[in-house]
């Protein structure tokens, strides 16, 4: 298989243009003959459902939720990067483009990049022309923030909810072309096939959550919308319903996987408390631009925070990153943090944890300003933790957070089956090796509201999509597959809870395929993996039937699905001989400790291809060209 | 680790199969559960050892699970989101609970909620709330520079503060005449706050209120009891808002 990026030739600068213009147009009369399956309703689904509606398509959009307004994407707190240059800091659409790519560390296409930056400014506008309520100066104007990886302040927010109100602003679009009968919502439906009918996707099918039935769906081309994939780890910041089912079917139907170990560690999580615990919450980033963070000199130091003497604690950040301070890179804190803890200088009585401290602030600022500006997080730390930061420091530790790796696509954003698309968290495309923060709002909304409307347009003003109805043999088949997985989940009647499972699942991967990853751990986890999907399929009990609403059944499911993708990660993190942003191979590590990459070996994006249930996975190699941003070390000293 | 105590409880949980089962009251026991561990963890623990009985497990929503996607819906002890002030359930901790209490859970209801299982109910007739006004009618493409329009900093904070609204509907549980007036007063005073929702801000109300009506919601008459149990906290001057928007967009406009 070869791997066409369909990059544009030309100037960075020109291509997104240049393709537009050479993109064939599908003729406005005609777009309401075509039927588009929207998977999500996250950002990247719901902003692209309404754009294609707005242009005349037929869209059905379908979710796990019992509403599209509950997406994940509604718990992103801190904002979303735009270069907008409001402050007149000096930023730029270059600027913003040098950035991602940097903070990438050099494992993203330059091309889709400065894409991303051009467009980000209009989604500013959109959202805003929504009723948007972004914060505000006391004139008036948008107001900033400055989020970690960059020097310039760029970054648009409401409160601690800017996932919420852009979300909601694009649901709003989404219900008002449900309204006008434009689209078509079906909720609480779980995707659990594809249907591809001569190579190119026709539809999906799907489980009724509520009746336990199973629907199949036929259009002329699938977005998958689906979200991130960091539930394989069982803790992590993600919803609980996040999952990687509808990826991973796609990628059994030949949807190439890029990049499955890049996983970002979000370094501001409200620490592990028992196990009970069902999920981890993130405290934004932004935070990091008031609080500061240390750990004691002292190793074992179990003094109370308030009574250890400024020349007793290490602000390490500040120490080893002057520059860039606080405000370093999500992948260079976490791995900070960690080292801490693992010299045994980690506070709180489980000792994971680092402190986050807003005393200067508050005495800088004041109580009230500080109130404003962090208020819903500093509440939610209160409740989590019981304890009020306004009086003693957080605690914080990473926790996984976002997943750079997913589904390859093409420049249109197109996978490896014609006619299959996929946007968002979902996909692998503009982040590289590490996801600056504010910027996944702002790839699911480019995605949706200004990139798809014109590559899914030339898709099908240039394929011939004959007519297929529901009765055809690929429906059939993949409603047998559904039914059939369904019942064989069923009958197993083992000890163990879906949960057990997922739980035993993500110990291995937090353990070996987490924050600091080598060999021999890979190796085990390898050995492991396999060997926990095997007890799965003998001894999980599922309880309930087929058809009723039955939340072990799904859970299940997507267990089953994780203890799959869990191994891929595995061998791509094996395969990756160097270190690079959130993917931190321990035997390959500047002196300091910071990420050392390989480019003359490794400048690729892997992407790898399902061969069949017993095959191993194969390796296809899309070179990563680097014309614009030179290749250098990070470095944010 | 300094390990607290572990806490013990009844619970007493509405099962019901589905939509067309009567329905009835059901006792467990909650063992051994720290205080740290959130209601719904509580409830996890239990459904596994229900499931590892190869019982039914207690079906119940929720996604986030840090009270912002709006999924969580249980009336604990009589009250929506139980017993915290502005949680939804999925915040509320144990440690609220004393040790050894008995512990009653029901879900949300409402004429326009009908159940679906145990404590699930369908909530859309919120979504159609939204597909009758709740919007700003601009396509994607013809949007002005973000600050063509100034909002005074005092304004887009208010706007904010009914933005919050999570779509939960506990304020409908809450409300005697199970009401979606807080619901539907946080989506217009947003919109009637910012410049962006003037051009449609008459049609948006007199929408919204018909369909709530439409819905099977009952009319607000002033308990109150929406805001008391409100996650978010929203006002109910949001509701004198809305009612001023309705006058307003009856008498005097040219929309
Ligand atoms: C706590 C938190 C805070 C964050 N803060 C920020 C931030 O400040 N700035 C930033 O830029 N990014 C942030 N992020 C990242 C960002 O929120 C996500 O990457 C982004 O929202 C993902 O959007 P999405 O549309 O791709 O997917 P999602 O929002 O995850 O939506 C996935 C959708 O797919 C549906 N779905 C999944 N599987 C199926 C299936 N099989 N069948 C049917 N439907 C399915 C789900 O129901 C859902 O509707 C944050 C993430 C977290 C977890
Ligand atoms: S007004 Fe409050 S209680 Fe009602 S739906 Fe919104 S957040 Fe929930
Ligand atoms: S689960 Fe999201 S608000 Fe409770």
């Amino acid at each position: 298989m070869k791997l066409d990026s369909k990059i544009p030739s030309g100037p960075v600068q020109q291509k997104w243009d240049k393709h537009r213009f050479e993109t064939k147009l599908v003729n406005p009369a005609n777009k309401r003959k075509y039927e588009i399956l929207v998977v999500g309703t996250g950002l990247a689904g719901s902003s692209a459902a309404a754009a294609l509606a707005e242009l005349g398509y037929h869209v059905k959009v379908f979710c796990i939720q019992d509403s599209p307004r509950r997406a994940h994407s509604i718990a992103a707190q801190g904002g979303i990067n735009a270069a907008k240059n409001y402050p007149n800091d000096g930023d730029s659409i270059y600027r913003l483009f040098y950035d991602t790519v940097k903070g990438g560390d050099f494992r993203a296409r330059e091309a889709n990049v400065y894409r991303l930056a051009q467009v980000a400014n209009n989604i500013i506008d959109q959202c805003v022309a929504q009723g948007v309520p972004f914060a505000r100066e006391y004139g008036g104007t948008l107001a900033n923030r400055s989020f970690g990886g960059a020097q310039v302040s760029r970054t648009f927010y409401a409160r601690g909810q800017t996932g919420q109100q852009l979300l909601l602003g694009a649901y709003s679009s989404l219900m008002r072309q449900v309204g006008k009968g434009s689209v078509k919502m079906f909720p609480r439906r779980e995707m659990l096939e594809l249907v591809v009918v001569d190579g190119a996707a026709r539809g999906i099918v799907c489980r009724n959550l509520v009746t336990g039935d199973v629907e199949s769906y036929s259009g002329h081309a699938v977005l998958l919308c689906t979200g991130g994939y960091g539930q394989v780890f069982y803790l992590s910041t993600n919803a609980i319903a996040s999952n990687c089912s509808a990826a991973w079917r796609a990628h059994k139907h030949g949807a190439l996987f890029a990049n499955p170990c890049y996983t970002q560690i979000h370094p501001t999580c409200i620490p592990v408390s028992g196990d009970y615990q069902s999920k981890l919450t993130l405290m934004s980033e932004s935070l990091r631009n008031d609080g500061r963070v240390w750990v004691p000199k002292k190793k074992g130091d179990s003094r109370s925070p308030d009574t250890i003497p400024e020349e007793e604690r290490d602000y390490f950040l500040e120490r080893k990153y002057p520059s860039f301070g606080n405000l370093v890179p999500r992948d260079v804190a976490s791995r900070n943090a960690k080292q801490m803890i693992d010299e045994g200088r980690g506070v709180g009585d489980t000792g994971l944890s680092v402190y986050l401290d807003f005393g200067d602030a508050i005495k800088r600022l004041g109580e009230s300003v500080v109130r404003e500006k962090y208020g819903n997080l500093f509440d939610m730390y209160h409740h989590i933790t019981d304890e009020n930061p306004y009086k003693v420091p957080m605690r914080i530790y990473p926790a996984v957070h976002y997943t750079m790796g997913g589904l390859w696509v093409d420049y249109n954003l197109m996978t490896t089956i014609p006619g299959l698309f996929c946007l968002g968290e979902a996909n692998f495309s503009d982040h590289g090796a590490n996801r600056l923060g504010a910027s996944a709002l702002m790839q699911g909304l480019a995605d949706g509201y200004f990139i798809i409307p014109y590559t899914l347009g030339g898709y099908l003003a240039s394929s011939k999509l004959p007519k297929i109805d529901l009765g055809h043999a690929q429906f059939k088949a993949m409603e047998t597959a559904v039914a059939k997985r369904a019942q064989e989940l069923l009958s197993i009647k083992g000890k163990r809870t879906p949960g057990d499972f997922h739980r035993a699942l993500g110990h291995i991967m937090w353990d070996k395929v987490g924050m600091a990853r080598n060999k021999k751990g890979l190796e085990e986890a390898l050995r492991e993996i396999p060997k926990l999907r095997e007890e799965f399929w003998k001894d999980v009990n599922v309880t309930g039937a087929g058809r009723e609403l039955n939340q072990t059944l799904e859970r299940a499911g997507r267990v089953a699905d994780f203890l799959e993708l869990g191994e891929l990660m595995a061998r791509d993190a094996l395969h990756r001989e160097e270190s690079c942003g959130g993917h931190l191979r321990e035997e390959h590590q500047t002196p300091d400790g910071e990420a050392k990459r390989d480019d003359a070996n490794f400048a690729y994006v892997a992407a790898w291809e399902h061969k069949g249930d017993d095959a191993a996975h194969a390796l296809h190699k899309e070179p990563l060209a680097f014309e614009e941003v030179h290749l250098t070390q990070r470095s944010y000293a | 680790m300094t390990e607290k105590a572990k806490r013990n409880y009844t619970l007493k949980v509405w099962r019901q199969k589905d939509a067309h089962d009567a329905g009835r009251m059901a006792e467990y026991r909650a063992e051994g559960i720290s205080p740290d561990a959130s209601f719904l963890e509580m409830l996890d623990i239990v459904n596994e050892q229900l499931v590892r009985k190869g019982e039914d497990p207690i079906a119940f929503d929720s996604d986030c699970r840090e009270g912002i996607c709006g999924m969580c819906s249980c009336v604990i002890d009589g009250r929506a989101h139980g017993p915290g002030a502005a949680t939804a359930t999925c915040q509320l901790h144990m440690r609220a609970f004393e040790d050894g209490a008995t512990i009653v859970v029901e879900p949300f209801r409402a004429r326009a909620f009908p159940p679906v299982k145990d404590l699930v109910v369908d909530r859309s007739a919120f979504d159609r709330i939204i597909a009758s006004g709740g919007f700003v009618s601009v396509n994607v493409g013809s949007a002005p520079d973000g600050n063509t329009h100034l909002v005074p900093h005092p304004v887009a904070e208010k706007a904010m503060d009914a933005a919050a609204c999570i779509g939960c509907g506990a304020c409908v549980a809450a409300c005697p005449n199970a009401s979606a007036m807080l619901f539907v007063a946080a989506k217009i005073s947003q919109l009637s706050l910012l410049p962006q929702g003037q051009p449609e801000r008459a049609a948006r109300a007199l929408n919204m209120l018909k369909r709530m009506e439409d819905e099977d919601f009952g009319n607000c008459s002033n308990h109150g009891e929406c805001e008391a149990v409100c996650p978010k906290e929203i006002k109910l001057s949001n509701i004198a808002r809305t009612n001023r928007e309705f006058i307003r967009a009856s008498v005097c406009s040219d929309e």
